[in-house]
């Protein structure tokens, strides 16, 4: 970050709220105003105006604003794309309709397959073909193109993803698509697969290819109204975009490359964990996220979010693995669930109480809202339970009405499964409780960890609601719920460095090694990273991170090693065999002797420094916090209404305690502590829950 | 706690038992990762042709993955006891690791390699592993249909020690090495097996360790009583009676009937294959651990799909054949392709349980997966470039599956098999060999109130210089899948080179220098009177191509001007997608 960056606006659309925070200097004000779907900008004008309000500033004294978006996401999920056309290799045209030609769930005889993003009749061929060594076997005709230019022209198309087989290894058929179709529709929009994510294994990279080109003229649409918008209110500062690797890109290639925004609001979300995790000292963080629509947990070892390659989203059913579609671009590692405060409830065939992933979003909301929805949500629940407070839910800004939840309850769950409001609110907590438990389980198993030496850090408007219990389910001794947190997102993009990973898949075994290419090739992706950073800050130091994905010859998943800058530049054989055995050996246990080994894919992410934390020191006198009231609230692992203590987390201070059963409430926020816990106020505000004993 | 009662009644232990339970299948989960991540096998790291279990110290399957395969999942429940007599209990020892791809006590064929690794906790014997996985080549004739014994159809590793206390045994790497054709592959693979084991070995520890365990016996019994009560349950109320269902396919050189009667007793289920043709010349035959893999499969898809895999949940369905009928083959007939008879057990089941249970099951699908594996070489008709290869390349492909009672059927979509394809750029990259087209086959889903799925075009070739071998392993060339409740057959198999010169649906089959190989693989079929089609669907399918405007007036009734108006729509971008 650069030094005169003094006042800084962090924004995060989520699917039912939008979370403004500004900086000024070490002071923070937040403020969480509603989505409004058909313009976004609107409810960040009006976020804007009320958070400038509350810090005494201008709009135009602003001088940085980092920007991340669900719009990205949603439009995928909900299908809100562009008239989009894929150009693909002839032969394949329904590569991203046969998927993987497998069932991602065995035994459901009724299970239907999500459909792909563009229908069979929206995907046209061109003769071309490239092999696997990157020859040309046919060379493509430009006639050919230009006839397909009017086809496009004439169905209307305003976007075009271009996806040819072997483009990661050549893309001058790509490129010339692009220049043929540029020459006679120069407003079309044109995403190259061999640029938005050039990997080898076809799937993957039509997919995303169709994704951004789907997006596209959303994105691009949306991005220059709001950069209008705020000039309009004298804000003429730069705008960057937080990217799904869990950095910050300028907002003209976030406009070209619209798919690396996916889950930018849960990327800047485990960027303000680590955060926390930095000032706390702790190596194993479960970074626990609850918005209004999803869940999102991720896995934070060593302060750093767990990356990756691939990802899915929208995954359809109860968000099984497979059942979404993949997006391979580097991104945070996390699991999404549909389980949010407006995630709606019902009961199956079988008698059980079902909740998401549809949501009740902002419009009409849950039934407490009293904008006309009559289906239970998850906050409906929570009102219930006596989680919330109806007077004082976000800051007092809506009156919830306990009438509506508790009817909302009776007439969908009750009334079929014979239980009272608060026994059905009860049922529906558990199940969306015991959903995000699972899932956390799954993702830790499946990443090899052991989620008892972790501690939680929870942040998200309605994750501190539901944390403690989760934490009870998981075995999570220790629960963190950092100021802010129910802004989480939105600070942490305040706190995520500029940066941009670019990668390229090259095939070269170690038999074959030669340095000279290899030193090339790192320094043409750090040159390609380090640009797209230069994009948003001219001056900064810029550090480099060197990856090589690395696997035995004949195998089809690799590793990744991290290299020494001095490794990257100066490669030799011998250290990347050590290197890679090393890690092979870690994980899995033992090498395999006598096989050759190979690279796949190179990566270097460029990156500004993060900036130091300052480490908190635990408080260590205890005072109980005062509390002026007490309400009845349902604890699930006792099974029963208890009183619980009312305190005000702005009345507490460094060495307050509260014993659960109590409710600790703030503005966008609440957190619940349950009979099992207590709680803590640590120097930087942050309440530590901790199990009782 | 998914429903009703307020207070949770359950004991502490039961509790715990559920955790434990739901871990353990995270482990074996993870023990399947594990070798997806470390295989050399395309089969395996791309196709998930795999299974992985944990076993009690009595061989009984307590948790298996959910992998690609039904068909391991009965026969590697039964593979760990073979392993155990073979070697003996004295032998057992940690750090040993044995192995086998014998096709009675292992998987079906010799091209899946089993290997048991059993697992010691201070130093006291707690249970095993298990993971078999399709290796690419075990030597032989290559994987086809031609042998005429199991001797022709490659290597026989018989149960025996890979490790023995830690230590490989040398001999028998020099063994495998010498007598297959992709050695690197096969012996990297069979690490991989190993180290597979190892993280489920190493997973399981660190849950004893956390539930402070020193035996499986208490989580054992927990998992198997409430899993054979739960299974019973559900076939207790089903109507007891019985049915049979039959159903012909094409076989190697003349037709196979397969038939079935199927019995529903209080608490089994039981499958009895007499009056099913005799044992084939060629490898198509199926050991009886495979027939009841996918008897089982089928069964438990429609009638308890939500419980996990297990002895105690697998016990309740039997599977009988006469020995040496087709779905009992004994040694030494050749096994090598028992999947494409195998995979078509479901469809037969089907066709009996539908009799019981009407709108229920699936119409017939393309059944057997669309497989075939290219042996290139250089070519040997003039001289061959200097960096001409040889190469063994499988692929994995799927028809349609077959209509459902109240939906259509899935296009190019594996059933039952649950096998992913490979990405073809990945195949590409093991050997020189070219996929021209890989994409879906309009008109090939049969027509009916629901449409079978599509079937799919694919043009095999290979690099300049080099000729190939084509291992066929289809069926459904003269028997398309059959149509239920008035729904129509869906479209065969097609196989010919692109000068038109005819193929076989099964064995090796020489193609020249320069020759391509075209498939057309088979549709599903319909379910239901096509007359009771939604026409939105149909319109639907004609403005995606699933039918050609053809087949949307012949077969579907759609008027002329209908057909002209959606075409015309979708040219000018006006239609509904």
């Amino acid at each position: 970050m650069t030094e005169d960056a003094s006042i800084r606006m962090g924004v995060d659309i989520g699917g039912t709220f939008t979370d403004v925070v500004l900086e000024v200097g070490a002071e923070q004000f937040s403020i969480k105003v509603l989505t409004t779907y058909a313009a976004p900008e609107d409810a960040i004008l009006d976020g804007l105006h009320q958070v400038c309000t509350k810090a005494g500033i201008t709009p135009g004294q602003i001088s940085q604003i980092i920007h991340g978006t669900t719009l990205a996401t949603n439009a995928l999920i909900e299908r809100r794309g562009a008239k989009t056309a894929l150009i693909t290799t002839q032969g394949f045209r329904d590569v991203i309709e046969m998927r993987t030609e497998s069932r991602f769930e065995q035994y459901d005889l009724n299970l239907n397959l999500p459909e792909p993003l563009l229908p069979r009749q929206h995907r046209f061929t061109v003769a071309e073909r490239v092999d696997a060594s990157g020859q040309v076997l046919i060379p493509l005709q430009r006639s050919d193109v230009e006839a397909l230019a009017q086809r496009i022209k004439t169905a209307g198309f305003t976007s075009v993803a271009i996806g040819l087989i072997h483009s990661y290894l050549n893309d001058t058929h790509e490129k010339m698509i692009r220049d043929v179709l540029t020459s006679q529709l120069p407003d079309l929009m044109i995403s190259l697969s061999s640029e938005v994510s050039p990997q080898m294994r076809e799937y993957e990279r039509f997919n995303t290819v169709v994704a951004n080109a789907y997006i596209k003229p959303l994105m691009k649409s949306y991005l220059g109204r709001l950069k209008g918008r705020l000039n309009n209110e004298g804000v003429d500062c730069p705008i960057f975009l937080m990217h799904s690797g869990g950095g910050i890109i300028s907002l003209e290639n976030a406009a070209d490359f619209p798919v690396r925004l996916v889950e930018s609001g849960p990327a800047g979300g485990a960027v303000f964990a680590a955060h926390i995790a930095a000032r706390y000292g702790l190596d194993k963080v479960l970074s626990f996220d609850m918005g209004g629509t999803t869940a999102k947990i991720c896995l934070i070892k060593n302060q750093t979010p767990k990356t990756s390659r691939v990802f899915e989203v929208a995954r359809t059913y109860r968000f099984k693995k497979g059942s979404g579609m993949p997006i391979s671009i580097p991104v945070i590692d996390m699991v999404e669930i549909g389980a949010g405060g407006g995630s709606l409830a019902h009961v199956d065939a079988m008698h059980q109480i079902r909740v998401g992933p549809q949501s009740a979003g902002s419009e009409p909301g849950p039934a407490c809202y009293a904008r006309g929805g009559e289906i239970p949500a998850v906050t409906d629940a929570d009102l219930v339970l006596g989680k919330l407070d109806p007077d004082n839910f976000a800051g007092g800004s809506i009156q919830l009405s306990t009438a509506n939840s508790t009817s909302a309850l009776e007439n969908k769950l009750g009334k079929t499964l014979d239980m009272n409001a608060t026994t059905a609110a009860f049922g529906l907590s558990e199940v969306v409780d015991e959903n995000m438990a699972n899932a956390a389980r799954v993702h830790a198993v499946e990443n090899g960890e052991d989620l008892a030496e972790y501690t939680m850090i929870a942040f998200g408007g309605a994750a501190p609601l539901h944390a403690g219990r989760l934490c009870e389910k998981l075995g999570v001794d220790r629960l963190l719920v950092p100021t802010g947190a129910g802004v989480g997102s939105a600070i942490g993009f305040l706190r995520a460095p500029f940066s941009f990973e670019a990668n390229r898949s090259v095939y070269m075994r170690l038999s074959d090694f030669a340095p000279n290419v290899i030193a090339t090739l790192l320094r043409e992706l750090a040159t390609e990273a380090t640009g797209f950073v230069r994009n948003c800050d001219s001056q900064a130091s810029i550090n480099t991170q060197y990856k090589v994905y690395m696997r035995y010859i004949g195998q089809g998943w690799e590793i990744p090693i991290m290299l020494t800058e001095a490794q990257a530049m100066n490669p030799d054989a011998a250290t990347f065999q050590r290197l890679f055995e090393q890690d092979y050996a870690t994980l899995f246990g033992r090498v395999v002797d006598g096989m050759d080994i190979e690279i796949t894919v190179w990566a270097v992410n460029a990156t500004t420094p993060i900036e130091a934390v300052e480490p908190v020191e635990l408080a260590n006198q205890h005072t109980t916090a005062s509390s002026d009231s007490t309400r009845m609230l349902f604890d699930a692992a006792l099974g029963d209404s208890v009183a619980a203590k009312v305190v005000q987390r702005n009345t507490m201070r460094t060495g307050h305690t509260s014993q659960g059963p109590s409710i600790i409430t703030e503005d966008e926020t609440t957190i619940v502590v349950p009979s099992s816990r207590w709680a803590i106020t640590q120097a930087d505000g942050t309440i530590d829950v901790v199990r009782k004993g | 706690m998914n429903t009703t009662s307020a207070h949770p009644t359950a004991r502490a232990d039961t509790v715990a038992h559920q955790v434990m339970w739901n871990r353990l299948i995270s482990v074996v989960e993870e023990q399947a990762q594990a070798l997806v991540r470390t295989a050399f096998s395309t089969s395996v790291r791309e196709a998930g042709d795999l299974s992985a279990g944990v076993y009690d110290t009595q061989c009984r399957m307590l948790a298996q993955a959910v992998t690609g395969t039904p068909g391991h999942v009965n026969a590697m429940a039964d593979a760990v006891g073979h392993f155990v007599r073979r070697i003996g209990r004295e032998n057992i020892l940690e750090g040993d690791v044995y192995i086998t791809n014998d096709p009675w006590e292992g998987t079906g064929h010799l091209h899946d390699i089993t290997v048991v690794t059993p697992s010691f906790h201070h130093a006291k014997h707690v249970g095993f592993f298990a993971c078999t996985a399709h290796i690419v080549d075990i030597g032989g004739r290559g994987f086809g249909a031609d042998a005429a014994s199991i001797y022709e159809e490659g290597l026989y590793i018989p149960i025996m020690k890979f490790a023995d206390q830690g230590n490989v045994d040398q001999t028998l790497i020099k063994i495998v090495r010498g007598n297959v054709r992709e050695p690197d592959q096969l012996v990297g693979d069979i690490y991989a097996l190993a180290t597979c084991n190892e993280i489920g070995h190493r997973r399981l520890i660190e849950m004893m360790h956390e539930f402070n365990l020193s035996d499986l016996d208490g989580i054992g019994s927990f998992i198997l009583d409430n899993s054979r009560r739960a299974t019973i349950e559900c076939i207790a109320a089903l109507p007891r009676t019985s049915a049979t269902g039959s159903m012909t396919i094409d076989g190697y050189s003349k037709p196979i009937d397969l038939k079935v009667k199927l019995d529903i007793h209080n608490d089994r289920m039981v499958c009895d294959f007499a009056g099913t043709s005799g044992l084939d010349k060629k490898g198509i035959n199926v050991p009886l651990v495979y027939t009841k893999a996918y008897a089982c499969y089928a069964l438990k898809c429609a009638i308890a799909p939500d419980i996990p895999n297990n002895a105690a949940s697998l016990a309740p369905f039997e599977v009988i054949a006469p020995e040496n009928s087709i779905v009992n083959a004994v040694h030494p007939a050749p096994v090598a392709l028992r999947h494409v008879i195998g995979h078509m057990v479901p469809d037969t089941v089907y066709d009996a349980l539908d009799k019981i249970l009407p709108n229920l099951v699936p119409a017939e699908g393309a059944g057997t997966l669309c497989n075939f594996q290219v042996s290139v070489r250089p070519r040997t008709d003039e001289p061959a470039p200097q960096n001409a290869v040889r190469a063994e390349v499988l692929t994995f492909n799927s028809g349609g599956s077959g209509a459902r009672p109240s939906s259509d059927g899935l296009n190019a979509t594996a059933f039952p098999s649950g096998v992913m394809t490979m990405p073809i750029e990945a195949t590409e990259h093991t050997g020189p060999v070219i996929i021209w087209r890989k994409e879906l086959r309009p008109d090939s889903g049969g027509a009916g109130k629901y449409r079978g799925g599509l079937g799919q075009y694919m043009e095999v070739g290979v690099v300049e210089g080099h000729e190939f071998d084509f291992q066929a392993m289809f069926d459904r060339v003269d028997h398309p899948a059959r149509g239920r409740q008035g729904g129509a057959n869906g479209a065969p198999t097609t196989i010919a080179q692109d000068d038109q010169s005819p193929m076989n649906g099964k064995g090796k089959q020489f193609v020249p220098h320069g020759r391509r190989v075209m498939l057309a693989f088979p549709g599903g079929a319909g379910y239901g009177p096509v007359q009771e089609r939604d026409p939105q669907l149909i319109k639907r399918d004609l403005a995606r191509g699933y039918i050609s405007a053809e087949a949307a007036k012949r077969d579907y009734g759609m008027s002329e001007a209908d057909i002209n108006t959606m075409m015309d729509a979708i040219t000018h971008g006006d239609e509904t997608p």
